[in-house]
């Protein structure tokens, strides 16, 4: 496994009860499990990696030092046999809470993820919930080699019955994964590896209502609709159109299933112009999907057609063609040129 | 446990021959004879539900009915070695075992008529849905089991599945995961020689299924699928040795399917008639008839008296088919989760309101458009 240097989250070997602290977002999920163990025995963690050595990722760091090799554990190595007997653990009471160490390596467990995981809660109209969480490293940016940087969440997001976030701040990834470990539905937790080791204010009392986006930057002639990763991304095009006067808005969509429609519909009928940005390839995407919601809610609001920068429909690019391929403030800026703006010659 | 002590029998274990006699074993005792009577009865309301099911496809009441005909004998032992706070986990062709269990029948059809996915309360019978794909419900009875070992119930697991469900990976991952996690569930395999129309010689090139179970920590043993007294007996040992924390174990019945796959399927292409003749000396019912009868167990009273009890079922199976369900559209959007998310709940109000629109329609020409 070769993973970029990074730092190690605040271990979770103690516990901790203040409610503010600058964390990375690593530390913010290693928190918010550590948290989620501690109020509920039905919460278990498990995956492969997540024991001794704290995950790959070190996002379990400490928890089966501190919780016991019954509440953290490793699995044989196996993804369809993690989801799987989460899914059993769930039908019984539990609430298990599983890694799958990159997203492409949850492939094995698809079956069981759309044909299970998705619809137990329907096939026995209610009778059993799925009250599981599936945490997934998600997307590039981290010079990962082949299977280990893919954005899968167009799977996820297009099967009904499963919930699927991202957070781009180390806030939204405590207050999210405690929502998902709440939720009596199952929720695929996307976590942008490149922002594992990103760093903000985290307040442990502050709770996230799956299914909301979020404004991350107001602005008044362009909106920015943006994910996970490619929200810092989204910011930091913001800022210098800024320098070139345009007033940019950024959301975070945050929720991808459910979608929050009323916050991006005002959002986009507040500027009349539209960006839709994500590393995903752009073909039957998320970000298709969201551009062809706000087509459909903002039309004759529009000053121009709503437009995606997205990942080629390459497979994921290795690490030395990532810059290539990932979408960058050059092509978020190109983007928003081309919105039939009035200076324009 | 050394690993000789994993492995199967050369042979099956048998108890009651073709012609009912009584075969001894230094393992396996017979089961006692009330036991046999009620597993007898158990057989004739199983074969009186898969003569029925298969009546009802006929006559479009059924989409389809996987027919577990010559398989009784594994279907009702299934049932009949759990107790109150076990678990079965079934797939598809197991009806008469989820009905055994005490699932009624109207509400076992559920899933082959059409009208949901799964027709039953899982709880109240401690039946999981009836499983389509294969061996994906081995890893749920796995965590299932897992569970209530965490917990420390008292819950053996039971999850049944076919010969052509072993060559799936998810039934390696959840024997593989059984055996580390040495957790309570008995994995049963109805070995009846076919997976639709691929015979047991493309699933597999082992000695026998039951052989796979070495490999993994835990034992296997091979019992007469139409043996219903040696299904019994093997059947309880395994879930005797889950109980008392002895961890997994694989049984692989010997049987065969009578019918084709399903409805659907024309099994002349891919078997000789031949084969299935020499199979009905075989017979589950026929033999355990044989044996409860010369043994003066089973007499004319009895038999009558289970043959009403069969036909009760089997009518109640008829009324409730022939009863078109009130279906409720709304369904389609209520459990899909528990919160009902923004977009399903606008698109619950575009099709009321394609119903509102159509009812107008339907009281002028008197009927649906």
């Amino acid at each position: 496994m070769t993973i970029a240097e990074h730092e190690t989250p605040a271990s979770a070997t103690a516990e901790d009860t203040t409610t503010v602290t600058t964390m990375t977002m690593a530390a913010a999920l290693n928190r918010a499990l550590a948290d989620a163990l501690a109020a509920d025995p039905d919460v278990v963690v498990f995956g492969e990696d997540v024991g001794a050595l704290g995950g790959v990722f070190r996002i379990t760091d400490g928890l089966t030092a501190r919780f016991g090799e019954d509440r953290c554990f490793d699995t044989p190595l196996a993804e369809s046999g993690i989801i799987g007997t989460a899914v059993g653990m769930a039908m019984n009471g539990m609430r298990p809470v599983v890694e799958m160490q990159f997203d492409a390596f949850a492939l094995p467990a698809f079956e069981q993820i759309v044909s299970h995981v998705a619809k137990l809660g329907n096939r026995t109209r209610g009778g059993m919930r799925m009250p599981l969480v599936i945490r997934i490293p998600f997307g590039g940016g981290i010079g990962g080699v082949e299977h280990h940087c893919d954005s899968s969440e167009a799977y996820y997001a297009h099967t009904p019955g499963l919930t699927v976030v991202s957070p781009s701040t180390p806030q939204d990834a405590y207050s999210l994964l405690r929502a998902a470990i709440a939720s009596p539905d199952p929720v695929v937790l996307l976590e942008p590896k490149k922002l594992y080791w990103s760093k903000g204010e985290v307040d442990t009392a502050v709770t996230a209502e799956i299914g909301s986006a979020r404004i991350a930057r107001d602005g008044t002639d362009v909106t920015l609709l943006a994910y996970g990763a490619s929200v810092p991304l989204a910011l930091e095009a913001a800022e210098v159109a800024a320098g070139e006067g345009r007033s940019v808005q950024v959301v975070d969509v945050r929720s991808l299933s459910p979608f929050d429609d009323e916050t991006v519909t005002a959002a986009v009928r507040s500027t009349g112009r539209a960006v839709v940005i994500a590393e995903a390839p752009g073909f039957a995407s998320v970000a298709s999907e969201i551009q062809a919601r706000v087509f459909e809610r903002c039309f004759e609001y529009l000053e121009a057609p709503v437009r995606r920068v997205t990942g080629f429909d390459t497979p994921y690019a290795p690490p030395k063609f990532e810059h290539w391929y990932l979408p960058d403030v050059d092509r978020v800026l190109d983007a928003i040129d081309t919105l039939h703006w009035e200076d324009d010659a | 446990m050394h690993p000789h002590d994993m492995l199967p029998r050369d042979t099956a274990v048998r108890l009651i021959a073709e012609d009912g006699t009584t075969l001894a074993d230094e393992t396996y005792a017979l089961p006692a004879a009330d036991v046999l009577l009620a597993a007898y009865r158990g057989l004739v309301e199983g074969r009186r539900i898969n003569d029925q099911a298969g009546a009802l496809v006929r006559q479009g009441r059924l989409a389809v009915y996987p027919s577990s005909h010559g398989q009784e004998a594994c279907q009702v032992a299934a049932a009949m070695v759990l107790g109150d706070t076990d678990w079965l986990f079934p797939t598809y062709r197991d009806s008469v075992a989820v009905i055994a269990r005490g699932v009624a029948p109207a509400e076992a059809m559920v899933l082959l008529k059409g009208d949901w996915h799964s027709g039953y309360d899982v709880r109240a019978h401690r039946v999981a849905p009836q499983a389509t794909p294969l061996a994906t419900q081995l890893l749920h009875a796995v965590g299932f089991a897992q569970a209530a070992k965490h917990r420390g119930e008292d819950t053996v697991v039971l999850a049944l599945c076919g010969d052509g469900a072993t060559s799936e990976g998810d039934f390696h991952e959840a024997m593989n995961f059984a055996a580390v996690f040495h957790v309570p569930v008995v994995f049963f395999v109805q070995n009846n020689e076919f997976a639709i129309s691929v015979p047991l010689s493309r699933q597999t090139a082992a000695p026998s299924l039951a052989h796979k179970a070495v490999g993994y920590g835990m034992p296997g043993q091979r019992v007469d699928g139409n043996d219903v007294a040696a299904v019994l007996a093997v059947l309880t040992e395994a879930v005797d040795r889950a109980r008392a924390g002895g961890g997994p174990s694989l049984v692989e019945a010997h049987t065969y399917r009578m019918q084709a796959h399903t409805n659907a399927d024309d099994d002349t292409r891919y078997r000789e008639r031949e084969e299935v003749q020499a199979w009905l000396a075989r017979d589950p019912l026929l033999r355990l008839r044989a044996h409860l009868t010369a043994t003066g167990v089973l007499d004319e009273e009895a038999e009558e008296r289970f043959a009403a009890g069969a036909e009760e079922i089997a009518a109640a199976m008829r009324t409730a088919l022939n009863t078109d369900a009130d279906l409720d559209p709304e369904d389609l959007f209520r459990f899909v989760t528990a919160t009902r998310s923004p977009q399903r709940e606008e698109q619950w109000q575009l099709l009321r309101d394609e119903i509102e629109r159509s009812r107008p329609a339907e009281t002028t020409t008197g009927g649906p458009r």
